[in-house]
């Protein structure tokens, strides 16, 4: 009986309701291989893991983890602000594909907004994780709470993450349900909210630079170039990451991606790449040509300061990675081949976390405003929670690109078929 | 700000309207429902139904700010209550409001200053600061001669004072009159009163911390772990905006003592400095003694540069 009724409508497509479009996905994410599942297992088990250390959290207080009146923002900010330019990233093959109409980019534009979103959910939650009283968020909502918008430069990111998490469900959402019944989505719809979604890709990095840049007590996150900067490194990691889970999606699924695709992607990065470093090099350029007190932090993240230099190792690969990743890319000797492409990509795409994540928020709080210089490395409860968030955000990543893939090859099999 | 008229709230009081109406009938109905609960299983685990429904009802309590003075003293009333259900100790809570034609300032004399660190003490003390953690709002730090900012100082000094060709010089909250940290706040859950304290309604605090990156002198505290203070040291005489109990995940912060400051008593830190080093007073006094040192003194202002305005000078004698 149901297959007979299946068939009819595979034979006659009419519009599917949202439920049924909301099944299919369920039914089409859990479905999969031997491998598939034990990658859905493993982001169990690092999600169950991240929720048992954030239940010790909440029973310790934040004095489970490693920060201090010193170090008072640490690994969770780091990760939050590296993420947000991932989440940015998107707009790379925003733009080409909905307003330049690129046809290579056009076919992964989806992917990239699957990434996107992941990465602005994980960053709502390493927010969440790290206030001291999640139960007390209710006091931001206007109306029941208070708003101290626009005095603090948090609300406004409130606003534009949320924001630009809205605008990046809402648009392929309505794409794929258009391409789910097999009809041609209607641009004159959902054009204006591409166009929104842009200026929101640039506004959200734009706004989490400008709450570190607008703080004078930080010599070292009181720079004019934060802001472009954080745009430049995000434009290179952020497509770094897309071109990794594009190469595993090509070689896993049957999910058509063309090489021109992947070379306008590396050229994107190189591009980026090169812009964020010629930056850096100007920031440390500005620090060390004739230090100032306001030069200390940076001391102390490149070469130590009184006997303390933990950063120093760390921020030295990542410049490393930073530097061969994009050389690697630049010079492209694999000629796009995954094998050279891959291991740049995420060396690149590390060598930025670290820069951007610790490497950035740590010596904006060392030495403390009263001089005192500490260490600081994230506890276990920190890594572990950190961990969830990701497996989250991998699973959430996951379940949006799944099912859209599987439409989108349907959709454009439909078309061939009727062309 | 604090002293609204109680004409203006009675028509509040006798129209219930809006959603905080309408989450204060949900806190209440939620309250009682969980007190009928507690009654059937004996109450135990959770602690009695009178302290969740305190409890309840502290968590849908307005913003300072924003309450009225009658909320004002049914919170007050509530945390007392729950101070003497949860520890058997008795306080006594205070909402008093700034005084108008008071704007408190404060100088330290870099001279007089020997390091004792009694002011330290008495600040712990009557702070009710955390003992667990060994929060302190002043820092002291031993200078070398020929150099004027505490960065270069050491504040964990431990021998005998005072050391020779040495001097000290003490950090805490400047309470700036521009002050970037209530700037910061996304909740507004600190601001400037109106006798130039800045305060924190610690209930209100989510715990974010970009008050505390904000700050260029060091002068915001976190309560990483459950503050712990032993009930025979407990200073019972507590402020709202002051010296009460915080919870762990609330920020708090030096308020110039304001359970005593508003009280018509010197800070403690001022009370206890042996060497008379600290000046404390009314800035719009002329007669004051903080008004006679700014004027009779040579003064300065840590990290003027910043453009914060604070109200904490340094002076040589």
């Amino acid at each position: 009986m149901e297959t007979t009724q299946e068939k009819v409508m595979m034979a006659e497509p009419s519009d599917k309701g949202i439920l049924t479009f909301v099944r299919d996905c369920i039914k089409w994410n859990l479905s999969g291989g031997i491998v598939y599942q034990i990658y859905l297992c493993c982001l169990a088990a690092l999600i169950m893991l991240g929720i048992y250390a954030y239940s010790v959290q909440t029973n310790l207080g934040l004095a489970a983890t490693n920060m201090s009146d010193i170090v008072s923002w640490g690994f969770y900010i780091g990760n939050f602000t590296f993420l947000v330019g991932v989440a940015a990233a998107a707009v790379m093959l925003i733009l080409p594909a909905y307003i330049f109409k690129d046809k290579d980019l056009y076919q992964v534009v989806i992917i990239g907004e699957g990434i996107a979103n992941g990465a602005l959910v994980m960053c709502i939650l390493f927010i969440l994780v790290d206030t001291g009283g999640p139960a007390k968020l209710w006091h931001l909502i206007p109306g029941i709470g208070i708003f101290n918008w626009p005095s603090s430069l948090l609300t406004w990111d409130i606003i534009v993450l949320n924001g630009y998490l809205a605008l990046n469900m809402l648009v392929p959402a309505y794409i794929l349900y258009c391409q789910y019944n097999h009809r041609e989505p209607d641009e004159k719809k959902y054009r204006p909210f591409v166009f929104l979604s842009i200026f929101w890709a640039f506004s959200i990095h734009l706004v989490t630079a400008f709450l570190y840049q607008g703080l004078p007590a930080r010599a070292f996150w009181n720079n004019p170039l934060m802001g472009p900067r954080f745009l430049a490194s995000a434009f290179a990691a952020g497509p770094a990451l897309i071109t990794v889970v594009l190469l595993i999606i090509r070689n896993t699924t049957t999910y058509k991606i063309e090489d021109q695709t992947i070379n306008k992607l590396r050229i994107i990065i190189v591009v980026s790449a090169i812009i964020n470093l010629i930056m850096l090099f100007s920031e440390i350029f500005k620090e060390f040509y004739l230090p100032t007190h306001h030069s200390l932090p940076a001391i102390y993240l490149y070469f130590g300061l009184k006997g303390h230099s933990a950063l120093v190792p760390w921020i030295w690969s990542g410049i490393s990675m930073n530097l061969i990743g994009t050389l690697t890319l630049i010079w492209n000797p694999g000629r796009n081949k995954a094998k050279v492409l891959l291991p740049a990509c995420i060396l690149l795409f590390v060598g930025i976390w670290i820069e951007k994540g610790m490497g950035l928020i740590v010596p904006g709080l060392v030495p403390s405003p009263l001089g005192e210089v500490i260490d600081y490395a994230p506890s276990w409860v920190e890594v572990s929670i950190a961990l969830g968030v990701l497996a989250i955000g991998a699973a959430f990543v996951t379940a949006l690109i799944k099912p859209a893939l599987i439409i989108e090859q349907r959709y454009e099999e439909g078309q061939n078929k009727g062309g | 700000m604090t002293t609204k008229k109680p004409q203006k709230n009675d028509p509040q009081q006798a129209k219930p309207h809006g959603r905080r109406e309408f989450l204060k009938g949900a806190a209440r109905a939620a309250a009682v429902g969980g007190a009928a609960m507690l009654a059937g299983c004996g109450g135990g685990m959770l602690g009695s139904s009178e302290e969740l429904s305190l409890r309840w009802k502290e968590y849908f309590k307005k913003n300072y700010r924003l309450m009225t003075q009658a909320e004002k003293n049914a919170t007050i009333r509530r945390l007392e209550r729950l101070a003497k259900i949860k520890d058997g100790v008795n306080i006594q809570m205070s909402s008093a409001a700034p005084i108008d034609g008071v704007l408190f300032g404060y100088a330290f004399n870099v001279t007089r200053c020997e390091g004792y660190m009694e002011c330290v003490a008495a600040c712990v003390k009557e702070n009710n600061l955390d003992r667990k953690s060994n929060t302190q709002y002043i820092r002291i730090f031993e200078m070398e001669h020929g150099q004027m900012s505490p960065e270069v100082g050491n504040a964990k000094y431990f021998h005998q004072v005072p050391v020779e060709d040495h001097f000290y010089m003490g950090v805490q909250c400047f309470h700036c009159e521009n002050a970037p940290c209530t700037k910061a706040c996304p909740t507004r859950a600190t601001w400037k009163e109106p006798d130039g304290i800045v305060v924190v309604d610690y209930d209100w605090c989510i715990g974010c911390r970009y008050c505390m990156a904000a700050c260029p002198y060091y002068g915001r505290r976190f309560n990483w772990n459950e503050p712990q203070v032993p009930l025979k040291d407990m200073t019972k005489k507590q402020h709202y905006l002051g010296n009460r109990m915080r919870r762990k995940g609330q920020m708090e912060k030096c308020t110039f003592c304001v359970q005593r400051s508003r009280a018509g008593r010197l800070p403690a830190c001022v009370e206890a400095c042996p060497t008379g080093a600290r000046v404390f007073g009314n800035l719009l006094d002329p007669d004051s003694e903080i008004r006679f040192v700014l004027k009779n003194k040579k003064v300065f202002r840590w990290k003027e540069d910043l453009g914060t305005d604070p109200k904490f000078w340094y002076f040589i004698d």
